[in-house]
């Protein structure tokens, strides 16, 4: 697709766990983010998730496929474009006491990238743009967090930190690996509510990984949600639709089983009893489509055979399940 | 000196373990002196667990960390009550602080806890757990009162098997051995829904993190607890591996008989499985309602705040607000109620002085908020 910003092609990413024996984290991913995008990445534990997140940044290389940025694959880029790409692209983590040099002041951590990228010629510039990041973050008054050390803030204050350090470059791109799940829950929304509004001012787009479906859907609200199982996608549609109206088994197993916080709602929902309750190992996965020995929909002789491809809906919805693709086409006929 | 002097089992209090230090109160009521003879079931809606008055401060380079803040709430017997907050809020010190598990530099200050006894036969009619001794507390701890601890890999020994980690309870509690024990313990992993014959000669590390956290939950039941105490236990847990556990816990509930504490930062645990839900912040119950008043009723302000601030899957985007600020630094506590910097109805008085936890319309739901009445209106909630 033209003018996508991030372009992942057919990514695989493979892990040698012992001799001989490989798993594959992520398998043939394919996914399109535009400038200014949002898109969530859901999924348990193991699916894949943060490895497609760490392929995106650069901090792994794909064993196999193409990561493109603007266009252009980033394993041949050259010094200038690599440059950019580093820049452009920026990644939050999950975990704020881990991220931070414990022994930088939160002025020395945001003003060494601005000096390093040459953004700031004087120290008073520094100074200036500093306080106007952390401003951006919703670190007010900044003047009195510029010599504070990572242990004298909150988790919450440490990750508006990350973000304000990742914004020192003027990225494109942020990928925020479950950023707030580290973060008290009251909270949470503010902090989304500040990279929403940094979205909006700086047209920045944003792959924010998380496992709660709830929060992916508020933040992704004008966005997409991707669903991942056992590394690959199975999923992908605009987020409310998604949360709405699932059509894969998994995302409608997945959407079922979520506890939520409203007593009413959550103990009249109808939950899909799945046909096996444990998760497959990723050293030993299923034949055909790897969700088949849980799923209620499955055809034997099909789904035990083949492996479904993602296939695009005219809703605007892409799902890998034969089952499923089968249905539309006879509702369309 | 002590009520508990009654009870056979038990050895004087001269021989209290020195640490952690649960001297009484100074001018706290003696416990009422229930002869050990009464061990009759107690009415529904009676406590099984009291906690009256209860602090507990941990000491650290900068001064006492106040994580629990003279908290007074029965356990009733056989409800699934749930403590939620931020963390820090003081929820699983106060967990720690009934089965008397607080690390060496906690200070139990002020307060009681007192268990009133088994309605099996030889239980105890009413003990005060503070002053238990090590062989009562030994007793106490897993025939009374169970806990299952957050990180469930860590739980067990690894080098065991999961039918020797049962054994060693079993043995150090004088319960069934043998044939017996297996037969009784293969019949509660039926229960939490898991294989007997797999897991019972399974190591921990060959067992999935739900099946680890289930395994868990089927030990701190072997000795029939009237009391089990669980500390997050779905977090860190996948999904559909949550939904089991939740549905395995809501499933003991109605066939066995006994009280759940949960505690949980996730809301969602709390309205799926509590009756009732005690709010905490900055180590206090600033409200304790059934679980239908807590999440659509609410009446303190940091209650209606919390709940605003979590999500569901239906919840409309404008529907969503975070609470303003960060929470309280525990040592150094704002004065008047703990909550004021971050509420929007606070005034002189919330500064001056802190609010007790009260009864509002009924006895059921008690808050601790001098503005309870007008707080729904003030904040605009629905």
């Amino acid at each position: 697709m033209a003018g996508s910003l991030i372009e992942l092609k057919n990514i695989t990413r493979s892990f040698h766990i012992k001799r001989n024996t490989y798993i594959q984290a992520v398998n043939n991913v394919s996914l399109h983010i535009q400038e200014g995008e949002i898109v969530c990445l859901v999924g348990e534990s193991g699916c894949g998730k943060t490895t497609t997140g760490r392929m995106i940044v650069g901090l792994l290389a794909p064993s196999a496929g193409q990561v493109l940025y603007r266009g252009r694959d980033i394993a041949h880029l050259d010094e200038r474009e690599k440059r950019e790409y580093r820049l452009g692209v920026q990644l939050v983590h999950q975990d704020p006491y881990a991220s931070l040099n414990p022994s930088f002041t939160i002025y020395d951590t945001m003003a060494a990238p601005l000096k390093r990228h040459g953004y700031t010629r004087s120290e008073s510039a520094t100074r200036g743009r500093v306080i106007e990041l952390l401003e951006m973050v919703d670190l007010t008054p900044a003047a009195d967090f510029l010599d504070k050390y990572p242990h004298q803030l909150s988790g919450g204050q440490r990750q508006r930190v990350s973000v304000a350090r990742a914004l020192t470059v003027n990225p494109s791109f942020i990928v925020a690996d479950e950023a707030v799940s580290m973060v008290d829950v009251s909270i949470r929304i503010s902090l989304l509510n500040t990279l929403l509004r940094l979205k909006e001012k700086m047209g920045l787009a944003v792959l924010f990984i998380t496992h709660d479906l709830a929060l992916a859907k508020y933040f992704a609200w004008e966005g997409r949600i991707g669903v991942m199982y056992l590394g690959r996608m199975i999923e992908i549609a605009p987020a409310r639709q998604l949360v709405e109206q699932p059509r894969h088994p998994y995302t409608q197993a997945l959407l079922a089983a979520i506890p939520e916080a409203d007593p009413d709602i959550t103990r009249h929902k109808r939950h899909i009893q799945l046909r096996s309750m444990d998760l497959p190992s990723l050293l030993n996965l299923p034949r055909g489509c790897t969700f088949h020995p849980r799923c209620p929909i499955w055809e034997a002789g099909l789904c035990d055979r083949e492996e479904p491809e993602l296939s695009q809906f005219r809703d605007g919805s892409a799902v890998a399940c034969h089952v499923i693709r089968r249905q539309r086409a006879e509702e369309l006929a | 000196m002590n009520p508990n002097l009654d009870n056979p089992t038990l050895t004087p209090p001269s021989s209290l373990p020195a640490k952690p230090v649960a001297s009484e109160a100074p001018g706290a009521p003696a416990a009422p002196a229930t002869p050990a003879v009464t061990i009759a079931p107690a009415a529904p809606g009676a406590p099984v667990l009291s906690i009256d008055g209860l602090s507990i401060a941990y000491q650290a380079k900068r001064g006492w960390v106040q994580a629990v803040r003279e908290v007074t709430i029965d356990i009733r017997r056989g409800e699934a009550l749930a403590l939620i907050g931020e963390s820090g809020s003081g929820k699983t010190t106060l967990g720690l602080g009934i089965v008397r598990l607080l690390p060496g530099n906690a200070r139990m200050n002020q307060g009681r806890i007192t268990y009133h006894g088994a309605a099996r036969s030889g239980g105890p009619a009413a003990l005060n757990v503070l002053e238990l001794n090590a062989r009562g507390l030994r007793q106490f701890r897993w025939q009374e009162c169970a806990m299952v601890f957050q990180a469930a890999l860590n739980a067990f020994n690894p080098v065991l098997r999961v039918s020797e980690q049962f054994a060693d309870t079993a043995r150090a509690h004088g319960y069934l051995q043998g044939r017996e024990l297996a037969e009784r313990a293969k019949e509660l992993f039926r229960l939490v829904r898991l294989e007997p014959e797999r897991v019972w000669n399974a190591y921990p590390h060959e067992l999935s993190g739900g099946m680890r956290q289930r395994v868990l939950i089927a030990l701190a039941l072997l000795l029939e607890p009237q009391l089990l105490i669980l500390d997050e236990p779905t977090t860190a847990l996948d999904i559909l591996t949550q939904r089991n556990i939740m549905d395995v816990l809501k499933e003991l509930r109605t066939r066995l008989d006994f009280a759940m504490v949960f505690i949980s930062h996730d809301l969602s645990l709390a309205a799926e499985l509590a009756d009732r839900v005690a709010t905490m912040y900055a180590g206090k119950v600033v409200e304790l309602a059934d679980v239908y008043t807590t999440f659509k009723n609410p009446h303190h302000p940091y209650t209606i705040g919390l709940i605003k601030a979590v999500p569901t899957l239906t919840t409309h985007k404008d529907h969503v607000s975070s609470i303003p600020g960060s929470p309280p630094d525990l040592i150094n506590m704002p004065t008047g109620c703990k909550f004021h910097p971050r509420c929007p109805l606070a005034d002189d008085r919330c500064r001056r002085e802190e609010p007790p936890l009260k009864p509002t319309t009924g006895a059921d739901h008690q808050v601790a908020c001098w503005y309870w009445k007008s707080a729904r209106q003030m904040l605009g909630a629905q």
